[in-house]
């Protein structure tokens, strides 16, 4: 037995046959970088590259054929707009990773705000207050959890029947055609309010060192070439600086009494959340666990992990960042009504999880995804709006109205969705 | 061969329901051998080697590990001890890398967060010692990896974990003659390195290229646990597996069964 190798131990001779594993340990230049994510995105792996190029390309045509599009207001607008929906996405992607569905998410969103609003009225100081609601964000989700990974209901059932059930609580706890109130100026503040230019500054170099600490970390990992981390590093600067630079400028209306300018509380917020989630999906072994119950179930459970533990407690955080998702929602109209959350919010949300690269068959996905499928379909109709009526082919098309916007959105999310069916068709 | 069996079971039978599948099966491993259990379709390996690795409770069955008697209650126990299965249909999962998934379940820690360097060092070592030379990188997906460079994945896992026992459940099933030599290479490698192998596969001459014992089921009932050797005739060993019986070894009364 003392000849079985154990990882500890090397046994002399294998340093030969380790150049076997011909790309570990050749350093790899810009040349081969780029030629390996060429085969990668020929073996179907497209990942988020379809979203940024949708974003770049609708940057630009919106840009071209509306003034206001660039201007500092509509930029603050628009990044406001799309905070609420990615991180109900990033909610999502949580059962997305594992190959299912939380149709109720939206309505999570709505009771959780709806929770915290009431308890805000009730004079709770703002930390119970967030707590209760925390937690019953937490208790759908676990609910949810028990019905799929106990009983072994479809998630698309019982979420089906949640967006019911979930729809019903808010209704109840805001009362039919009423509306709550919010007037902490923390939670009204999450969006709506600014950071001073200043710090929003200070933020951004802060930014741009722990994105170049990263990729160089990454580098020095899977040995990829410092140019490469050279050239990630000197794009992300420059679009961050180019959009605090935008964000800083005063874009109150011109007769404001005061000015308004600075990079709002939600994007460092969104950010900080994405982070810490990318986080415990790469670093963890929790996260280890949980892309493998979404690669290959059976695999996971040979392998001695609980199955239904990872699926619980995965819906049970996808409860949470949704009940987080609904206090952005209500902090951007500083209320709660019975729609909180409802309307086309988990369409939405589930649609910027999917543009943005994640698959709906399980075990493949990015929390960072949500941002960028967020992005472009808060886009989209922000765009349409600015576009407005016009005239091509001798027709006239009003390109802001509802009806236009609707069918882009749902294109746009049919494309996203064939690409991931396509792609999986590919490497299987 | 060392005589003591690293693995034996006893007297193990195994209902489904009204269906008996698996009838007072007594069954060895030797530490150092390559054992391959054969027989029919449906004659029960599958089933005895799910009730060996805890996947399946059997009805009855003594268990014995390096001589002692232990009780295996579910997958995890039998991990515990050592035994490690390479399952007909891969245990892998596609969307991970093959660090990823050498190491799935028992990840290394570092500050309680995942060690991606020492488990990536320890692959690379793990691969080079079983002389797999087809991979390009440990940090490939599985996804990109042809059947055999992935049944070497799942073989190489069991090595990882310094296993005691590795079975191989149809390892060869599905791969091409080249790769079917590579793997049926790396199995006999185990044995040499010391492990016990069970290797369960329908391809006679495979059997009589690696394998030191042979054990013959049929219709659920041991027919036959015997030696070979290369000289050993394919007739001998398709005669046991269709009939139970090959001349003076086999099942004394198989029209009772
Ligand atoms: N889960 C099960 N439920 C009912 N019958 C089963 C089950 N698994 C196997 N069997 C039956 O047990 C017998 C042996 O099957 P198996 O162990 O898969 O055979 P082998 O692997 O030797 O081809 C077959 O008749 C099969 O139909
Ligand atoms: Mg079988």
């Amino acid at each position: 037995m003392s000849s079985v190798p154990t990882p500890a131990s090397p046994t002399p001779g294998q340093s030969e046959a380790l150049s076997d594993f011909a790309l570990d340990s050749a350093k790899r230049t810009f040349g081969t970088a780029i030629s390996d994510m060429k085969s990668r995105l020929r073996s179907g792996d497209l990942g988020s590259l379809p979203a940024i190029l949708a974003i770049v390309v609708l940057v630009a045509i919106f840009g071209l054929s509306s003034d206001t599009f660039l201007t500092a207001l509509n930029f603050a607008n628009f990044l406001e707009q799309a905070a609420a929906v990615i991180v109900i996405a990033m909610a999502v992607t949580f059962v997305l990773l594992l190959g299912e569905i939380d149709l109720a998410a939206g309505y999570t969103a709505g009771v959780t705000a709806a929770v915290l609003a009431l308890r805000l009225q009730a004079d709770w100081p703002l930390p119970l207050a967030i707590l209760l609601a925390a937690l019953a964000a937490m208790v759908l989700g676990l609910w949810t959890g028990f019905l799929v990974a106990k009983l072994g209901i479809p998630s698309f059932v019982v979420t089906l029947a949640n967006f019911l059930v979930f729809q019903g609580i808010l209704l109840i706890l805001v009362r039919e055609g009423g509306s709550i109130r919010i007037e902490d100026t923390i939670v009204k503040g999450i969006v709506g309010s600014s950071i001073s230019p200043g710090l929003s500054w200070v933020i951004a170099a802060l930014g741009i060192l722990a994105f170049v600490a990263m990729q160089y970390k990454q580098s020095q990992r899977d040995g990829s070439p410092l140019s490469m981390v050279a050239l990630k590093s000197g794009l992300a600067a420059v679009l961050i600086l180019v959009v605090v630079s935008v964000l800083n400028k005063n874009r109150a209306f011109e007769n404001a009494t005061a000015e308004q300018k600075g990079m709002p509380y939600v994007i460092p917020l969104v950010l900080i959340i994405v982070v810490v989630l990318t986080f415990v999906l790469n670093r963890t072994r929790y996260g280890r666990h949980l892309m493998a119950v979404g690669g290959n179930q059976e695999a996971a459970r040979r392998a001695g992990i609980n199955v239904a533990r990872i699926r619980l407690s995965a819906f049970m955080f996808c409860g949470l960042l949704a009940g987080i998702g609904g206090a952005f929602l209500a902090s951007r109209v500083n209320s709660v009504d019975p729609n909180t959350g409802g309307n086309d919010t988990l369409l939405l949300a589930v649609g910027a999880a999917v543009i943005g690269g994640t698959s709906l068959f399980g075990g493949q996905g990015r929390m960072v995804n949500a941002i960028l499928g967020g992005l472009v379909l808060a886009l989209i109709p922000n765009g349409l709006t600015l576009v407005g009526k016009r005239e091509p082919f001798g027709i006239e098309i009003d390109f802001g109205s509802s009806g236009v916007k609707f069918i882009c959105a749902g294109l746009a999310l049919m494309l996203a969705a064939s690409v991931d069916a396509l792609s999986r068709k590919r490497t299987s | 061969m060392a005589d003591a069996p690293i693995l034996e079971v006893l007297g193990v039978n195994k209902s489904f329901g009204p269906v008996h599948v698996l009838h007072d099966v007594d069954f060895r491993v030797y530490p150092g051998t390559v054992t391959s259990l054969i027989g029919d379709n449906g004659a029960g390996k599958t089933t005895l080697i799910k009730c060996i690795t805890g996947i399946y409770p059997s009805d009855t069955g003594e268990f014995f590990f390096d001589g002692k008697p232990v009780h295996i209650g579910g997958p995890k126990d039998v991990a515990n001890l050592g035994i490690e299965v390479v399952y007909q249909d891969l245990a892998l999962c596609e969307n991970l890398d093959i660090v990823q998934n050498l190491f799935l379940g028992r990840e290394r820690l570092k500050y309680g967060l995942l060690d991606e360097a020492s488990m990536e060092q320890a692959a690379r070592e793990t691969l080079a010692s079983l002389s797999v030379r087809t991979v390009k990188s440990v940090r490939q997906k599985v996804s990109s990896l042809s059947g055999g460079q992935r049944q070497t994945v799942a073989i190489a896992k069991a090595v990882l974990w310094n296993s005691k026992v590795v079975l191989l459940d149809e390892p060869t099933a599905a791969l091409g003659v080249a790769q079917t030599k590579q793997v049926l290479d790396l199995v006999r490698r185990l044995a040499d390195q010391g492990l016990g192998v069970v290797l369960i596969s329908h391809n006679m001459n495979d059997v009589i290229q690696v394998s030191d014992r042979v054990c013959a089921m049929y219709l659920g009932r041991v027919a036959a646990d015997v030696e070979i050797s290369k000289e050993t005739r394919r007739e001998f060993l398709v005669e046991l597996i269709t009939t139970g019986r090959s001349g003076d070894v086999g099942l004394v009364n198989t029209e009772a069964v």
